[in-house]
Formats: C-alpha cells, structure tokens, sequence
C-alpha cells in the first residue's frame, strides 16, 4: 500500500513537448526512483496549461507551485530541495514583468487571475490519456445524467436556455441548431466536430483536443442523443498528430468502459465516433467543404440551402459543431442552462477561449467569460505590450476578422460589439500589434493569405481577393494611385456581396476595417510615400539627428557610401543614393540615426 | 460500465488520484529543515505515509516546510484539521506516528503531551 503525497503536473501539450518537456520529465522519473521518492511522489503528463511561452512548465501539488522554463538541469533541485525538504526553488518561479516580483502559486499570476476557465478547466491539470482522471473530476456525468434522466427534447430545451454559440466563428445558437437536426426528416443522422482549425495563429480547438479530449467526446455524444444520431465525426487537420494520438486513445478508452459504442450505460442509445483526417485547406473547415471532405470528395462549399441540418454527409441530417462548442456542453448539462445563462452578456453567453498572439508579453491560451474589455485581456492577461512599446491595433476573428485601434479597448467582446466595430469574434484568434506594425502591411499579409486559400469556384474571390492584394502591394511600394482607396472599397463591397461561401464573403474585411480606422496610413503611403510605422522596407527613409556626434562609424557601414560628413561634424544621407539597408542604424552608438 | 450508478460508484472509487490538486482536508506538515532531516524527520515522513496508506484515508495531504526555528524540538511535526488550530508535535518519532494519526489525524483529539504549540489561524 502507497499513499501518494505530492503529483508532479508536467505538461506535455505541443508547444512544451517543443521546449523540452519530456526531457524534463524523464529526468524527473530517474531522479524521484534515485532518491525512493517515486512511491510517494506521482508524475503526471497533462494538456496545454495555455502558458506555453513559458513553457516547459511544471506544477507541484498540494501546495500548486508553478515553475516556469524548467529545464533538465533544474530536475534536481526540484527534487531535493522542494519534493525532498519542501523548499521552494525560487529561481524557477514565474516572474512579473510589471513587478518583476516572482509568484509562487499557480493561481496567483494575472495571467490566470482574470480569466474563467470552463472549458480548459482540466486543460493541464487531468491526464488525457487516463480515463479515470477525467473520471475523478466528474467526466461522463453529463451523458448518464442526459440518458438516465433527461429526454432528447429537455436536453435541447437546456441547451437553448444556455444561449451557447457556436465558437466557430459565426455566433449560431447551438441548441436552435441541434433542434433544426433533431427535427429534421431521416432515418440516419450525423454528428460532426470542426476540428480543422484554420486561421493562422489559432490553436484553442488543438489544445482542448490535446488537453482534454474526453471533454469533446461526451459533448458530442449527448449531441448525437439530443438530434437522434448514432455516428459522429471528428474532422481534424493532419497537422494536428498530438491531437488526433490523443482523440484515438480518448475514443478507445471510452468504447472499453460502455461510454462509447451499442447501448451505453445500459440505456438503448449507441453512438460511434469515427475521426477523418483533413489535408489542412482552410475552406475545408467552412461545412458544406468539410462535409464534401469526408465523403471523400474535394472540399469545396456548396450553396446553402439545404443547410446540413436538413441535408448533410451522404444527403442525411448533421448537426456540426466547433471543437469549443461541443467542449460546453457536458456542463450546460451538469449545472444546468440557467447558470450558464448566468456568465456572459446579455446576447452573448459563458466563456471564450483566445489565442493571443503578437506583440504582448504573454502570448497563450486565455479563457475569459463574454463581455470583458479588449483592454482586460490585453494589459491584465497579455501584461501589456513587449519592451514597453505602444499600443497601436488588435486584430480578432482570423483572416475575415478585422483591426480595432486604441480607442476601441474599452469595447466589450461579444458577438455583436465586434461586428458592430467592424471586426468578428471569429474562433478566437488575437494578434495584437504596436506602434512598429503598418496596418496597410497587416492588410496585405491577410489578404495574402485570403487569396493563397481561396479553392477557387467563384470568381469575385478567386479574382477579385488577387486584384485587391495587387493594390495593397502597389500602395506599400509608394506607387499607390489617388483612386486606390476608393477602388479598394468598391471591390469590397462586390466580393462580400457575390462570393459563395464565407471565405469570400469574408475576406475584405481586414482591408475595410483599416480603412475604417487607420485611413490616414494609406493616405500616407499614396499622397507622401510614407510609412508612418517605418514598416514599408520600399518607403523607408534613414535621416541623420541632431543627436549626432560625428563619430563616422555610420559612415564606415554604409555599403554605398551614402553618408557625407566631417569628423566631430554633422553627418548627412543622401536620399537618392541610400539603400534603406539599415546598417548606419544599426550601427551608431548615439542613436542620432532615425527611421521613418 | 452498466448505469449512471456504476459511474458513480467509479467516480467516487478514483476521485482520490486528482483530489490532490483541489486540495481541503486535513494536512499533515513535517519539518524538513537541515537538523529536523538530521534528527530523523525522513523517517518519520515515510511513516506517516505508511500509516495513512494503512488505514487507507483519502482527504490527508503530507507536505513539507522548511526550518521554523525550534530546531532542538525536531522532529517537529504539524497537523491541522480544517477549522481548528494548527498543532506542532515536537521530538515526534517513528513510534509516535500510529499514536499521532489515530488520535488527532482520524478522530480529532489531541495528543497532548507531544505538543510544543498551538497555532489559533
Ligand atoms: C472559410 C471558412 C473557414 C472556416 N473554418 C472553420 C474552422 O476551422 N473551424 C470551425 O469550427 N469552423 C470553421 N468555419 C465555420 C464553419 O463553417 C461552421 O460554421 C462551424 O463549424 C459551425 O460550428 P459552430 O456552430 O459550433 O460554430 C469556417 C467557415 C468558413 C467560411
Ligand atoms: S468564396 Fe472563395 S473559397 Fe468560397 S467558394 Fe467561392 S472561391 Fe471558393
Ligand atoms: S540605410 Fe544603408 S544605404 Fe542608406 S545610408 Fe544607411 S547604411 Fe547607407
Ligand atoms: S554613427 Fe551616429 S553619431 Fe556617428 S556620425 Fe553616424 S550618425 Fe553621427
Ligand atoms: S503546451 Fe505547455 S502550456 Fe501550452
Ligand atoms: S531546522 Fe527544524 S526547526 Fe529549524
């Protein structure tokens, strides 16, 4: 007999793993048997804890000590001095960039104090490849309790109640949805999971796959017995192995245990869940292109109507669903719709997760309840702008989302508001930009990335996203025309207006948003050939300062002998010969060399 | 798995292996500073652990501090049961061990005449 006193969290999502963490984690084990502490002390691989930047990470129980950018060499003190005499190790804990205070508990950092975590409640704290631990903290209970004591009907009245969303990007209400498929004509029906994951920078849907896989299961089987289906799907991108190692575990796991497969928990419901391997396109995660996917077909969209509620994979009626949407579900169902109703706005309810990325000092996964301020999750999560730099933009919602400016921090994220300003919550997508960003070049990269996804079928998006970026390019070359602005806003209109699926419908949206808040840097780039941000390597222009003390070592980096001065005097650039290489920059010790 | 009851049942069976880490219960807490390692305080560590697996509770947790400055009385060893004060059992050895968790850990009284302190918190 054992008692365990102490569990070792070692996180084993994908961005630790990449920073070293199972490295980590075998020399713990060698060294925890070493000591003959391994009976007392239990090591525990765990999800994405949403703080990979500062990955690999390790937490200690009971006491929920938080260590940070653990490497292989710090196994030991971790072992002796805290496992061994429970002291803390200092050095490992996480630091405050404001403060530069260090924070020992876990639950202490502002980077977790201001969010809600429901959906990534177990995200890094339960084993996802165990069953019992998801077990442990209450897994499964949802289904039994929706199969034992609920009827399909009262499971979607709750659902309704709830008011959850799609997190998938456009807002449908979900139990509206599962009730067009449950009412929908059909002897077989379809359960499907979007796990595709497209936009660029996000990777909230991964990280619940990774972390919490069971999570996702159960939602969809309470779905497939809410609408009457018997067979799921889970659509997720090849490049997601961890993920899809992690769902086929959690799937076999559940199947052994009557959690999954013929008559599940003694009741006459069965549900399958099968998972198909998507290439990666981004249209392939709008529905119609995912479901033309599975079937084994190109994945391209198809109009809608029929909508798949009514006619989905093989012609029969699917409810599909995103990663995160399925992953509410079991506690709409434990603790009811009301208090889920409870959390969140008055049109927008509960959680969502953002993956914040680009230029704040905490880059992760941050779960946060609907109706907090952009400025909350940027300065309190984020902590603020890296090396003290300014605010300039935040963009949200993936490549159809759109840039909101400093003024709009106070705005509250929910559905509505976004749209409202011109943006879209999207999947959760959060890149966050300074002063050094030109928002004309941020434009150019979504539409560069718009244009490259398009699959081609109709043509104001195959076309016209190709025409708009040709614009972007000529303006951030300083050959931008006086009628650019003008064209580029009428294009917009066309191609939200004709194009098929939302991809198009979609993609100028980047453009229209910073022409909405940022026009003046498009003016600049077309009327003075300038980037405000210093961005545009084509507009650039290197000017010598009054600060200059006339050292010459500019001079001496110049590669085409640009620069002109006398010893001890002022030094010049002249514009016509300079390169805009940056060197003399780079070089000067007075800092009297400016871009702009 | 059969019913809703058999994945109760399960629930109950396994909540053991993460409760750990949503903490409660009472705590047992050994001094593991230089003289209370020295005087023995590892030894009395795996026993506690023994004992506890022995009568098999759930909601005790075994932690660790470090000097607290009574290093003549070490082993020192502290309890505290949610809601009452925290206890410091002082020169505690393996042998006190079964005495300690029996009496205090599991039944609530205090095993008076090893304490060296008692902290209102
Ligand atoms: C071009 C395009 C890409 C999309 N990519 C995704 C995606 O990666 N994941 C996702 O869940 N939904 C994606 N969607 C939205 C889906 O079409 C669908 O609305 C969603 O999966 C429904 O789930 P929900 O109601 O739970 O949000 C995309 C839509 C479009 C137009
Ligand atoms: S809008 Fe673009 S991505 Fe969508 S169907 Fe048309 S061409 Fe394809
Ligand atoms: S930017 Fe390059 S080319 Fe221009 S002045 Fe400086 S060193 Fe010379
Ligand atoms: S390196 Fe800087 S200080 Fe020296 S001459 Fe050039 S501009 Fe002036
Ligand atoms: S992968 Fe470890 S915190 Fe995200
Ligand atoms: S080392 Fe134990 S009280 Fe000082």
């Amino acid at each position: 007999m054992e008692h365990i006193r102490a569990h070792v969290l070692i996180c084993a999502g994908t961005g630790c793993i990449s920073s070293g963490s199972k490295r980590v984690q075998a020399a713990l084990e060698k060294q925890l048997a070493e000591l003959g502490l391994d009976k007392e002390v239990k090591v525990v691989e765990t999800g994405c804890h949403g703080f990979c930047e500062m990955g690999p990470l390790v937490i200690i129980y009971p006491e929920g000590v938080f260590y940070v950018r653990v490497q292989e060499e710090d196994v030991k003190d971790i072992v002796e001095q805290h496992l061994y005499k429970g002291r803390v190790v200092e050095r490992l804990l996480y630091k405050e960039p404001m403060s530069m205070e260090r924070i020992p508990k876990y639950s202490d950092i502002d980077f977790y104090k201001k969010q809600m975590r429901l959906v990534l409640a177990n995200c890094g704290h339960i084993d996802p490849e165990i069953l019992e631990e998801y077990i442990a903290v209450g897994g499964y209970q949802a289904l039994g309790k929706a199969l034992t004591d609920m009827t399909p009907e009262t499971v979607i009245a709750e659902m309704k109640t709830s008011g959850l969303r799609g997190r998938g990007g456009g807002g449908f209400p979900s139990g509206m949805k599962w009730e067009f498929t449950a009412k929908a004509k059909g002897d077989k029906k379809y359960v499907v999971c979007n796990a595709d994951e497209g936009d660029p920078g996000a990777f909230m849907d991964r990280s619940v796959l990774e972390g919490d896989p069971h999570r996702v299961i159960e939602g969809m089987a309470i779905c497939g017995y809410a609408i009457g289906a018997d067979e799921g799907y889970v659509y997720v991108r090849a490049e997601y192995p961890l993920a899809i190692k992690r769902l086929r575990i959690a799937i076999k796991q559940a199947e052994e245990m009557g959690l999954l497969g013929d008559g599940i928990l003694g009741s006459s419901f069965n549900f399958h869940i099968k998972i198909k391997e998507g290439a990666g396109a981004f249209v392939c995660g709008e529905e119609t292109a995912l479901l033309a996917s599975i079937e084994g077909r190109r994945g391209m969209p198809r109009p809608r109507p029929p909508f798949p509620a009514i006619s989905g994979l093989w012609g029969k009626p699917t409810n599909i669903n995103n990663v995160e949407t399925f992953a509410n579900v079991p506690q709409i169902i434990s603790q009811g719709g009301e208090w889920y109703a409870s959390i969140g706005t008055e049109r927008s309810k509960g959680t969502k997760v953002f993956a914040l990325t680009g230029r704040i000092n905490h880059t992760g996964l941050a779960e946060v309840p609907m109706g907090i301020t952009m400025r909350e999750i940027i300065f309190d999560i984020g902590g603020g702008i890296q090396n003290g730099k300014k605010f300039k933009a935040v963009q949200i919602g993936g490549p159809s989302g759109g840039c909101l400016p400093e003024e709009l921090l106070d705005l509250s994220v929910d559905y509505d508001s976004l749209i409202q300003a011109g943006a879209m919550m999207g999947s959760g997508g959060l890149v966050v930009m300074d002063e050094t960003t030109c928002m004309v070049d941020v434009a150019k990269f979504f539409l560069t990335f718009t244009t490259s996804e398009s699959c081609g079928k109709c043509t104001p998006c195959r076309e016209g996203t190709k025409r708009m970026l040709e614009i972007l390019e000529r303006i951030t070359k300083g050959e931008g025309r006086i009628d650019d602005i003008a064209l580029l806003e009428e294009m917009a209109k066309n191609i939200k207006a004709s194009s098929l699926c939302g991809l198009g419908q979609t993609a100028p949206n980047p453009v229209l948003s910073t022409l909405k808040y940022f026009r003046h840097e498009y003016e600049a780039h077309i009327h003075d050939k300038r980037c405000p941000a210093g961005a545009c390597a084509d507009l650039a222009s290197y000017q010598v300062t009054e600060a200059c003390k006339g050292c010459g070592l500019c001079k001496k980096a110049c590669p085409v002998d640009a620069i002109s001065g006398e010893l001890k005097g002022l030094h010049v650039i002249d514009q016509d010969v300079c390169i805009r290489c940056g060197a003399c920059l780079a070089k000067c010790p007075f800092k009297a060399i400016i871009k702009g | 798995m059969k019913s809703l009851e058999d994945l109760k049942r399960l629930q109950q069976q396994v909540k053991a292996k993460t409760s750990l880490r949503h903490a409660a219960g009472t705590q047992v807490i050994v001094g593991m500073g230089t003289c209370g390692i020295a005087a023995g305080a590892r030894e009395v560590m795996s026993a506690i652990l023994n004992e506890i697996a022995k009568r098999n509770l759930e909601d005790v947790t075994v932690r660790q501090t470090g000097c607290i400055g009574m290093c003549e009385k070490e082993v020192l060893v502290d309890v505290v049961r949610v809601g009452q004060p925290r206890i410091t059992y002082g020169r505690v050895t393996a042998e006190n061990v079964p005495t300690i968790v029996a009496e205090h850990v599991v039944n609530g009284r205090i095993v008076e005449e090893l304490v060296v302190a008692k902290i209102e918190e």
